[in-house]
């Protein structure tokens, strides 16, 4: 019982009080982070094909699974706030003069220690915000003069980040550094239970016993940091505002750069700050700015012994925290009013949205990864083969797949929901034809189709443009969109009207076209499967195979026959452009 | 009584405080903890594999006349934990001819500890390499003295189509008397 009473009942000289509760609530703290941090690594598996489809699992399929991440998250960031703040209060209360300077350097050390922890963990889940928020201090460690890219290859486990970057980071993050710091806070913590003031003098309080007075409010403390974590790890999830603690982008892509990559708001004054060094010379920001600054603020106790002294440290504790709240306030208002980073952010939440909703779907995901099912998505790849192929002529939406506006005016037709009836409808109509949605752009802006829509259909009786609406209906059910099975299963007497009307000299088609029947005279697109996966995936390929345009094709380069683009990539434009993908029937 | 005041008065103050401070240490440690082992528990809640459909293992012809039994890999879909995998060995079963038209099917697992089964070198049934485990060609205990608490595990067959075999592909617990399928 002795140990018993030593550790609980020990006397605190100069008595129980609040401010003696820091010590505490950082261990409290770091024992949720060990805890919480514990379980995750049951959960967790760190290899570049399994880091993120991990934590997937967790966050949406293990029960319980997104609190205890949300928990760890926001408490990592919960500790470095506390260990900052509580560095700030030690400074400005002169709690640093002696015999208290070594409390005061072991803060020091504790805060890079909890930073470091911060920064290894930012990893781990292995998405695009954590791949590119690491990647940047990666970098800067090989811009270290001298050792900085020796350091870098060892820390990566080479020189790409790799399984070895995520085994090397688990390790420190979850062994060396834990236990670095959970060994500095024991012994800040036995620390501060020396008198604050010089032990000579005699004491303002009388001493304490540490149970009740202290515990009680040590305990109080730990409750208050436990329902603020839950608070803001739930708030968002009560007010409908997301799903509640840490993001889950999707998998990291070296290959795909995420545009809105910043490091953890606690870290935006020194990104900030980085943005004022010119470029080559960062590496002094980043190391020189920090080693400084720790620099001073170790100095403190011996630069407090004079008054002149204690004043600068005060004003210098109270500058560096303002400086650092203006930096990141800067840096925060300069994102709000980045249109560039506003869009990069919605595309990043997009496809993170895309990759859970595939994960989730039957396949589930392959041995290779999440990132293959992204890979083989039309929806995701579909707009970027798009805007880097086809937008320099055609338009999607009256875009470039991807919501961007090129610069010159489209010359070729506009292929949101190609071969659907709305589509052929306005193709039809004396009107649209000749815009800049169909042929206006086109050497066939005055070509014969246009001439027969303009003069010919234009004429149309009504009894005519009821038999038209019946061959768009036809024309529509070749391509066999699967948005449309629906109405074509709906219409079939329609649609096989239509399909006799084809052929009929009123209605003209196959004056040009060719249906269903090989005509060697067809000087136009054919009209067999106009549409479908196979007729637009050979279009693609070779718009000038006489099935198509042939010798009369326009500008449209042959993507597969010059081997512009690998089948795969055109299977993906093609499903794309008829919107056959995977759509999840209900959320990840 | 200015010393009763102060041992009397911190004493009773000590007791609720103190109680008051184990309440709240017990909730800010045991919340984590309790949630972590949510967590942890998680697979309990969850079914083993789903009840498994008949699975396409050999054409007829593939098996001898004579009823020597064959070996054959379980091509299914493997689930690991959300890795999913189709057309992957899942396991094996050992095919016999009982027949014209009748095959019998083990599951390769041996009933005591998990070990894969093997044909006997003499051909007249099966034996375990781990614990010399043997059973007899219908799968039964061969040797009383074998550790194995059951018979090979008798899978259902369907003959389709009159040549193809397929078999309901189960696992079942090792080490108990009772076939448990997992």
């Amino acid at each position: 019982m002795s140990w018993w009473r030593g550790l609980f009942c020990e006397a605190i000289p100069g008595g129980a009080g609040w401010r003696r509760t820091w010590s505490a609530v950082l261990l409290f703290t770091f024992f949720l982070q060990a805890i919480t941090g514990f379980f995750l690594l049951t959960h967790y598996s760190g290899s570049t094909q399994t880091a993120w489809e991990s934590v997937y699992y967790l966050q949406y399929h293990v029960s319980g699974g997104w609190l205890l991440r949300g928990i760890h998250a926001v408490t990592a960031q919960a500790m470095v706030l506390l260990l900052a703040l509580h560095l700030m209060q030690v400074a400005i209360q002169r709690a640093y003069l002696a015999p208290r300077q070594l409390n005061f350097l072991l803060l020091l050390v504790l805060l890079p220690l909890a930073l470091a922890l911060s920064v290894t963990g930012w990893l781990l889940p292995f998405d695009q915000k954590g791949y590119w928020s690491a990647r940047v201090p990666l970098n800067l460690l090989g811009m270290v003069p001298a050792i900085g890219p020796a350091l870098q290859t060892v820390l990566m486990g080479g020189t790409e980040v790799s399984h070895y970057t995520l085994t090397r980071f688990v390790a420190l993050h979850t062994v060396l550094l834990p236990l670095c710091l959970g060994l500095g806070l024991v012994a800040y913590h036995r620390l501060t239970r020396r008198p604050a003031v010089d032990a000579s003098a005699p004491p303002a309080t009388p001493a304490a016993a540490w149970c009740p007075d202290q515990l009680l409010r040590d305990a109080v403390a730990s409750v208050a940091v436990l329902v603020a974590v839950l608070f803001v790890v739930l708030w968002p999830r009560w007010t409908g505002g997301g799903e509640g603690g840490p993001t889950l982008l999707a998998p990291a892509d070296a290959t795909e750069p995420y545009g809105a990559a910043r490091p953890e708001w606690f870290m935006l004054w020194l990104f900030q700050l980085l943005k004022f060094f010119p470029g080559g010379t960062e590496v002094w920001g980043a190391v020189g700015v920090p080693a400084v600054v720790l620099a001073v603020l170790a100095a403190m106790p011996w630069v407090g012994r004079w008054r002149l002294g204690r004043r600068f440290n005060t004003a210098f504790a109270l500058g560096l925290g303002g400086g650092m709240l203006a930096l990141t306030l800067i840096a925060v208002s300069r994102d709000r009013r980045d249109p560039q980073f506003q869009a990069a952010v919605r595309e990043a939440d997009l496809t993170a949205e895309r990759a859970k909703a595939l994960s989730g779907g039957p396949d589930g995901i392959p041995p290779t990864g999440a990132l293959t099912l992204l890979e083989r998505d039309p929806l995701t790849q579909g707009p970027r083969l798009f805007a880097r192929h086809c937008a320099s002529c055609h338009r999607y939406d009256g875009h470039d797949g991807l919501g961007g506006l090129p610069a010159d005016a489209p010359s070729a037709s506009d292929l949101k929901s190609f071969g659907s009836r709305a589509w052929l409808r306005r193709l039809l109509d004396p009107v649209e034809v000749d815009g800049p949605k169909h042929f206006g752009g086109t050497r066939f802006s005055e070509g014969r189709m246009v001439r027969f829509v303009k003069r010919g259909v234009a004429e149309f009786t009504e009894e005519q443009q009821a038999q038209l609406e019946k061959v768009i209906a036809a024309v529509s059910a070749e391509a066999e969109l699967p948005g449309q099975r629906a109405l074509d299963d709906r219409d079939q007497a329609a649609i096989e009207t239509g399909r006799q009307l084809i052929r009929t000299e009123d209605m003209r088609c196959t004056e040009c076209h060719q249906f269903r029947q090989p005509d060697e005279d067809a000087s136009a697109p054919d009209l067999t499967g106009y549409g479908s996966r196979a007729w637009l995936f050979e279009f693609i390929s070779n718009p000038s195979h006489p099935r198509f345009y042939g010798r009369r094709n326009d500008r449209m380069p042959a993507y597969g026959a010059n081997e512009v683009l690998d089948a795969a990539s055109i299977g993906l434009l093609t499903d794309w452009l008829r919107e056959a993908w995977y759509q999840p029937t209900s959320g990840p | 009584m200015a010393v009763d005041n102060q041992v009397q008065s911190p004493s009773r103050r000590g007791w609720l405080g103190g109680m008051l401070a184990a309440g709240l240490a017990a909730f800010a440690t045991g919340f984590p903890v309790a949630l972590g082992v949510r967590c942890l528990l998680d697979p309990l809640r969850r079914k083993g594999r789903a009840p498994e459909l008949f699975v396409r293992i050999a054409n007829l012809s593939a098996l001898p006349a004579d009823g020597a039994p064959r070996r054959f890999p379980v091509l299914s879909e493997r689930v690991n934990v959300w890795t999913k995998t189709r057309g992957v060995p899942v396991g094996a079963v050992f095919l016999r001819r009982l027949g014209e038209a009748s095959v019998e099917a083990f599951n390769v697992v041996c009933p005591h500890a998990g070990c894969v089964v093997q044909v006997a070198a003499e051909g007249g049934g099966y034996l375990c390499p781990c614990h010399n485990s043997a059973f007899g060609l219908d799968g039964r205990i061969a040797d009383p003295g074998s550790p194995s608490p059951r018979g090979l595990d008798a899978l259902a067959t369907e003959l389709r189509h009159g040549e193809e075999v397929w078999v309901k592909f189960q696992n079942f617990r090792t080490g108990v008397r009772d076939q448990i399928p997992i």
